[in-house]
C-alpha cells in the first residue's frame, strides 16, 4: 500500500486551487472584461477565454525527496494553455485549442538498439513499474520563460534498469508520437518529424531526471505531452521529449530535431545557463509565467537551480562550446 | 467630401487608434493578458506599429486606383503618427520589460542581435518623420523635398518586416499576412506607373 507522507516544505496537491474555483474566477473575469473586449483585435480575444481543462484522472503517489522545496507552482490553467507542443500548431494556445484529437489509450512504448532483448511496455504496465511520485520543478524555455510545474512520475533511470542496456549503449533517444490524422501541426509546420530528443547516458541516469505521467495530481493532460514524457529540468524545455513511442539505447550521439534546425540555436546538451545567451536574446534573466507584468522578470540560475546535483556531470567541458 | 464628415470620421480613427491602446491597460493592470503578459504587449504594439505604416503607405495607391477616395489624404499623417506612437510603446516595452532600464543590457543586444538592430533601424527611421509632419515643416523644406523625405516610410516598413522574421523561430510563419500586404502597397507604385505609361 502506498501511504502518502506529508513533507512540510513540499506543497501537497490539496493546498493548490481546486480546478473548479480559478475557472470560476476567470470566467468572471472574462464576463466583466468582454465589453472593454469588443474593440479589440480577434486574436486578443482568445487569451481571455479559457478552454476547457479536461477532467483527468487521479494517480497515487508519495512525496520525494527529489522535489525542489520553497517554489510556488504555476497554476494549472497556465501549465495547460501555454505550451510548445509543434505537433498540435506553433501558436502557444495551438496545443490547447488541438490536442484533444491525441489518442493516449491503446499507447506502448517501445525499447530497441543496444539493449539485452527489445520489449514493447504498455503505458498502464509502464505506469506500474515504479512508485509514483510528486516532483515540483523548475521548468525553463529555451524562448526566456519560466515555470513550475509539479509533475508525476519516477526516475528515468529505474526504467532504464528495467530496459537492460548493453554496456555498449552511450546515448538514450527519444522518439515522439508521428501521426498526422492526430496531430495537426505535423502537417503544417515545417519540422523533421518524428520529433526526436536524446540524452548522454549519464544524464538520461541522474535521479533529476523524471519519466513523467501525470502533473498536479493527475494524468498528463494531452497538451502536456500525454501519456508519458520525460522531464530534464536543468535543460531547455525543448529537451523533455513529448508522447514518446520509442527509445532507443545507441552508441553515438542521437540526431535531435532542433539542433538540426538550427545547431548555432539549439545545442545538444542546451543545459540552462545564464552566461551563454540564444543568438536572439539573453539568457540571463527570464519572464516567469503567470506573474503580473511588472514582476514577470527574475535572474535565470545555472543549470535552472540544480548546479549542486548536476554540475559534476559537466566537469571539465566547455559549456559554451557544448551549449 | 464635406468637411464635417471628415472631422467626423477623423474623430472614429482616433478612437479606433486608441482604444486598443485603453483595453490594453486595462488589462495590464487586472493581470489579465495572458499565462506571458510581457510577450502579449510585445506582439500587441508590435503588429500594431506594422499595420498603421503598412495602411499609411497604403493610401496613395489606393487613391490613384480610386480618384474618387482622393479626400483619405487627409488622414495619412495622423495615421503616420499613430504608427510611430505604437512604435514608441513596442520601443518602451523592450526598454522597460526586456532590458530593465539597463544600458548595458541594451548595448549588448542592439551590437549582438540583428533582430533588434533592424528593429531599432526601423523606430530611428520613423523620428524624422515624425518630426517633420507639421505643415510649417513641409513650406520649410518644400514639397519636392519633404516627400523626398517621407519615403523613408517605405525603409522604416521594410526594416519592420525584417526585425519581424528574424525575430520569430524557424519554421514559424506569422509574419507572412503583414509582408503580403506590405509587398502589395510597395509594388502597387511602380505597377500603377507602367500600367499608365
Amino acid at each position: 500500500m502506498l501511504i502518502r507522507k506529508s513533507d512540510s516544505n513540499s506543497i501537497p496537491s490539496s493546498e493548490i486551487t481546486p480546478r473548479s474555483t480559478y475557472l470560476n474566477r476567470r470566467t468572471l473575469l472574462t464576463a466583466g472584461a468582454v465589453g472593454a473586449a469588443a474593440l479589440a483585435a480577434d486574436r486578443f480575444g482568445r487569451v481571455m477565454h479559457p478552454h476547457d481543462v479536461r477532467a483527468e484522472t487521479k494517480l497515487a503517489t508519495v512525496s520525494s525527496p527529489l522535489s525542489t522545496k520553497g517554489l510556488t507552482p504555476t497554476s494549472l490553467y497556465d501549465i495547460t494553455h501555454y505550451n510548445n507542443f509543434y505537433e498540435f500548431g506553433t501558436g502557444k494556445d495551438d496545443p490547447a485549442k488541438y490536442a484533444g484529437s491525441l489518442k493516449t489509450r491503446p499507447w506502448s512504448v517501445k525499447v530497441e538498439g543496444l539493449v539485452k532483448s527489445k520489449k514493447t511496455y504498455d503505458i498502464d504496465s509502464l505506469m506500474k513499474l515504479r512508485p509514483l511520485e510528486d516532483r515540483i520543478y523548475r521548468f525553463r524555455c529555451v524562448e526566456a520563460w519560466s515555470m513550475v510545474i509539479p509533475w508525476v512520475g519516477y526516475s528515468l533511470s529505474e526504467f532504464i534498469k528495467a530496459c537492460d542496456p548493453l554496456p555498449s549503449a552511450k546515448y538514450i533517444q527519444f522518439i515522439s508520437l508521428d501521426n498526422p490524422s492526430e496531430e495537426p501541426g505535423i502537417n503544417s509546420v515545417n519540422l523533421d518529424w518524428p520529433y526526436s530528443e536524446g540524452l548522454r547516458m549519464d544524464e538520461a541516469m541522474h535521479p533529476l531526471t523524471l519519466l513523467t505521467f501525470g502533473l498536479y495530481g493527475d494524468a498528463l493532460p494531452n497538451q502536456d505531452g500525454a501519456p508519458v514524457r520525460v522531464v530534464v529540468p536543468w535543460k531547455y524545455g525543448y529537451k523533455s521529449a513529448k508522447s514518446i513511442v520509442k527509445v532507443r539505447f545507441v552508441d553515438k550521439q542521437p540526431h535531435t530535431t532542433w539542433n538540426d534546425m538550427a545547431s548555432d540555436e539549439y545545442g545538444f546538451y542546451s543545459n540552462v545557463n545564464p552566461n551563454v545567451d540564444h543568438p536572439r536574446w539573453s539568457q540571463k534573466t527570464e519572464r516567469v509565467i503567470g506573474a503580473p507584468i511588472w514582476k514577470q522578470r527574475q535572474p535565470t540560475l545555472m543549470f535552472n537551480g540544480y548546479a549542486n546535483q548536476v554540475a559534476s556531470l559537466y566537469t571539465g567541458m566547455d559549456l559554451r562550446k557544448y551549449h | 467630401m464635406p468637411n464635417r464628415v471628415v472631422v467626423f470620421l477623423k474623430v472614429l480613427v482616433h478612437i479606433a487608434c486608441l482604444a486598443p491602446i485603453a483595453w490594453l491597460l486595462v488589462h495590464l493592470f487586472q493581470n489579465n493578458l495572458g499565462p506571458d503578459p510581457t510577450h502579449t504587449v510585445t506582439f500587441f504594439t508590435g503588429h500594431g506599429t506594422l499595420r498603421l505604416l503598412v495602411i499609411t503607405l497604403a493610401i496613395t495607391p489606393v487613391r490613384r486606383l480610386t480618384p474618387k477616395l482622393g479626400w483619405i489624404i487627409r488622414f495619412r499623417r495622423m495615421l503616420g503618427l499613430y504608427a510611430f506612437f505604437y512604435g514608441c510603446l513596442h520601443l518602451m516595452t523592450y526598454v522597460w520589460l526586456y532590458a530593465g532600464f539597463s544600458l548595458s543590457a541594451m548595448v549588448d543586444d542592439i551590437s549582438q542581435r540583428k533582430f533588434i538592430t533592424a528593429g531599432l533601424a526601423a523606430w530611428l527611421l520613423m523620428v524624422p518623420l515624425a518630426l517633420t509632419s507639421t505643415a510649417w515643416s513641409i513650406r520649410k523644406l518644400g514639397g519636392r523635398n519633404w516627400a523626398r523625405l517621407h519615403w523613408l516610410t517605405y525603409a522604416a516598413a521594410i526594416a519592420g518586416i525584417i526585425h519581424y522574421w528574424w525575430g520569430v523561430k524557424q519554421g514559424d510563419r506569422s509574419p507572412m499576412e503583414i509582408t503580403v500586404v506590405l509587398c502589395l502597397a510597395l509594388a502597387a507604385r511602380p505597377v500603377l506607373a507602367w500600367v499608365r505609361s
